[in-house]
């Protein structure tokens, strides 16, 4: 057995140990790291009470104070809510219109839209709205196919197109193919004219020319320049959707027509948030 | 096995000869108060300092309306820092740099010339360490009653005086706190605030942060502080060469040393009568005797404790002294010393504060005041319109750094046919008018539309050039353009 002896340097006791001649001193802890070891201690205690500590079989010790952090978080997003209400109440009091023509309720309209159209938009239409070929149009440029005034922007998020909605956009372009409307040759011919006039240079006098006045310019107009309240796109410039600008893509579209669709966003978002949007969206760039 | 003699009385670490303990504990020191030039000195440089620390947030200059008219301003949540007629922004940081850069050389340049002179005279350890043991002194009284004060048992008078002599410490570690903080706010708001208990969890745990530091580093840490945790005395060597002045002991004169008696004359011995005053006054705790040494922070009181010892003993003075090394070995041979401040060392170290700060005012004096920076626009990268032109869009930031509202003429150069549009703003052609707010950044949307012909490939450079209304200055940012690959 160890013998505990006294050090006479230290005046330390020793722990009895012994490796090699060299003694182990059994130097208590610092006073001030076991008083704070039991501040601790009775802080903890004191945490108990105040704080939800323990588990119970159904729930748990709530503490004195009513502390959680579920209800932390409740009331950090109720001071956020406080927060932006004199920006969101002026929002919710404008029209678009007016939106714009305020620097700074333009500015928070913006940021908020952004963010928005990031959440709810961004998926299909792509970030900045840049569009995907092919399935959704591009955002950012001067063609719109519902229209690209502020009215027209806020009406088509709000409804959407062509969804379960009663106020939606409906119209759809017949399938003049697969209907019988159009023979193939018929198809063929109005592609051609329908590619010219893309190319700023409509084949006059073609057979196209025709079957274009005939069957397509009441939607998408004499010219070809479109007609918004129908959704019916401009067919004279190089802006396509479901089209690559070719020959056998328009009749294939002629024969039998894809559309696009949209879900009716008033079904989800508040009218701030879809007014925010609209500006937003306005201001991608080809806003009318 | 038989346990080694070891006096148990032995506080001292062994000098390396074996059978002593490495162990040592550590004693507080109390240094002995000493008159003398350096002394006086050293409450002035506290004075001056002390001074300079708490009147510094209360200057005022007027920088015009709106703008904050505190002199020296570090205004974290505006984003500016104010010195004067000095007016920074958060990427002007780099004149902090410099700064900083000439303090260190100036340090170096110092410690080559006159040795540690920061350390003993400026440096706020040595300021508040000071200040903190004239309290004691006050409280308690010289060096040999605060010792046996430290040595009796607790009693009412001795708790009584360390409690008085803790809350003078603590008023003056909270109020550098204080003052520390008013640099980042409006100081007489802030004071008021801070008394009245207005101020933000942020400015008071500050002032936690640092009156505890300087509580706990001057009044308990001290010369620790010094010997382990600051940097600078590990590599002062490398600052010293054998010209440089430092507080030396004339060992030539002062060995061999020997206690004076009235009987005897100071002939055939040294000079030095080993009265220990040197060792006493020392607040590091040294014997100067023994040399140049790490611990030794230049304070010079040793001078002056010694210097008062000559004169009673009516013996010349400075056998402590501020002298080179060089010098010492100079004396000892007989030889008259010679102080040489121009050697290539001091050369270097003044031709490098010449140049940064030269570099600095230079650069302070030829500050633009707009700064603009373009963002490329990457999602879309581009845009095709329904005419066939291209459009891309770019974030324009530009920072009128001036108290005044500045308008612009932005301007696209670089592709033929180029039109711009601003988000709210109104443009014609390649040209568009920005406004922007006095001491801002003004942000703004541009697109820009060029003709396909006009462009080459799909990246075409295009400058965005702003020419300022009043004084016509024009700032330019480059960026490019991009396009669909032909």
């Amino acid at each position: 057995m160890a013998t505990v002896e006294k050090d006479s340097v230290s005046g330390q006791n020793t722990t009895g140990h012994e490796w090699d001649g060299i003694k182990e001193l059994n130097t208590p802890l610092p006073k001030w790291w076991v008083y704070v070891f039991w501040a601790t201690v009775v802080w903890a205690i004191g945490y108990w009470f105040m704080y939800p500590a323990w588990p119970l079989l159904n729930g748990y010790t709530q503490g004195s104070l009513g502390y959680s952090s579920r209800g932390e978080l409740a009331m950090e997003l109720d001071a956020q809510k406080k927060a932006r209400s004199t920006w969101l109440s002026k929002i919710e009091a404008s029209d678009t219109g007016a939106i714009e023509k305020d620097k700074d309720l333009l500015r928070y309209a913006m940021a908020g839209g952004k963010i928005a159209f990031n959440e709810n938009c961004a998926p299909c239409h792509g970030a900045g709205g840049v569009g995907v070929a092919g399935a959704y149009p591009t955002l950012a440029d001067d063609e719109w196919l519902w229209g690209g005034t502020l009215a027209d922007i806020e009406q088509t998020i709000k409804y959407g197109v062509r969804n379960a909605n009663k106020d939606t956009r409906v119209s759809e372009m017949p399938k003049f193919g697969v209907d019988g409307v159009l023979k193939a040759d018929q198809i063929a011919a109005v592609a051609d004219y329908v590619v010219s006039m893309a190319n700023k240079a409509p084949a006059k006098g073609s057979a196209g020319e025709t079957v274009f006045a005939e069957n397509c310019a009441v939607c998408h107009g004499e010219d070809g320049s479109g007609q918004a309240a129908l959704g019916a796109p401009a067919l004279n410039n190089q802006i396509w959707l479901f089209v690559k600008g070719n020959k056998e893509s328009v009749a294939a579209q002629v024969n039998n027509p894809k559309h696009g669709s949209m879900p009716a966003w008033a079904e989800r978002l508040d009218a701030s948030t879809i007014k925010m949007l609209a500006v937003y969206v306005h201001n991608l760039g080809g806003g009318k | 096995m038989s346990t080694p003699k070891i006096d148990p009385t032995l506080k001292k670490p062994a000098s390396g000869d074996g059978g002593g303990p490495l162990y040592a504990e550590t004693v507080m020191i109390h240094p002995r108060t000493v008159k003398g030039i350096f002394r006086t000195w050293k409450w002035a440089a506290m004075a001056v300092l002390l001074a300079i620390y708490h009147i510094g947030p209360f200057l005022r200059w007027d920088r015009g309306p709106g703008a904050p008219n505190q002199a020296i301003l570090a205004d974290m949540a505006g984003r500016r820092g104010y010195f004067f007629f000095l007016e920074i922004w958060p990427q002007e940081v780099y004149y902090i740099t410099g700064l900083l850069f000439i303090a260190a050389i100036s340090l170096f340049f110092m410690s080559s010339l006159a040795g540690r002179v920061w350390c003993g005279f400026l440096c706020f350890q040595t300021v508040y360490t000071d200040l903190f043991m004239f309290v004691e002194r006050l409280v308690v009284g010289d060096r040999a009653k605060r010792m046996a004060m430290d040595r009796a048992p607790w009693s009412a008078d001795k708790l009584a005086k360390k409690v008085v002599i803790n809350l003078v410490w603590l008023v003056i570690a909270l109020s550098c706190g204080v003052g520390f903080t008013l640099y980042f706010g409006d100081a007489p708001t802030m004071l008021v605030d801070i008394f009245t208990g207005n101020e933000s969890s942020a400015v008071y745990s500050a002032i936690g942060v640092v009156g505890g530091a300087c509580f706990l580093l001057a009044g308990y840490a001290r010369e620790q502080v010094c010997l382990y945790m600051c940097p600078y005395s590990r590599f002062q060597s490398a600052m010293f060469d054998e010209h440089s002045l430092i507080v030396t002991y004339q060992d030539w004169r002062g060995e061999p040393r020997k206690p004076a008696r009235k009987t005897e004359t100071f002939d055939n011995r040294g000079h030095c009568i080993d009265c220990k005053m040197c060792v006493t006054a020392c607040p590091t705790g040294i014997d100067i005797r023994d040399g140049i040494q790490m611990a030794c922070i230049g304070c010079a009181l040793c001078i002056d404790a010694c210097n008062t010892m000559m004169d009673k003993f009516k013996l010349p003075r400075d056998l402590i002294v501020w002298d080179s090394i060089s010098n010492v070995a100079a004396h000892a041979k007989g030889e008259p010393g010679k102080v040489r401040l121009i050697r290539p060392r001091t050369i270097v170290y003044t031709v490098l504060i010449t140049l940064v700060g030269s570099l600095i005012v230079g650069s302070l004096a030829s500050r633009a005041t707009t700064e603009v920076k373009v963002i490329h626009e990457r999602s879309p990268l581009y845009v095709q319109m329904s005419d066939g032109s291209i459009r891309n869009g770019y974030v324009v930031k530009v920072s009128n750094m001036v108290r005044e509202d500045r308008g612009y003429e932005l301007e696209v150069q670089g592709i033929e046919g180029a039109s711009l549009s601003v988000i709210g703003g109104e443009a014609s052609g390649a040209k568009a008018h920005l406004t922007i707010a006095p001491d801002a950044i003004g942000t703004f949307n541009v697109f820009v539309n060029a003709p396909v012909n006009k462009l080459s490939g799909n990246r075409t450079s295009l400058v965005f050039a702003l020419r300022e209304d009043k004084e016509g200055h024009v700032t330019r940012a480059d960026s490019l353009f991009a396009a669909p690959e032909k």
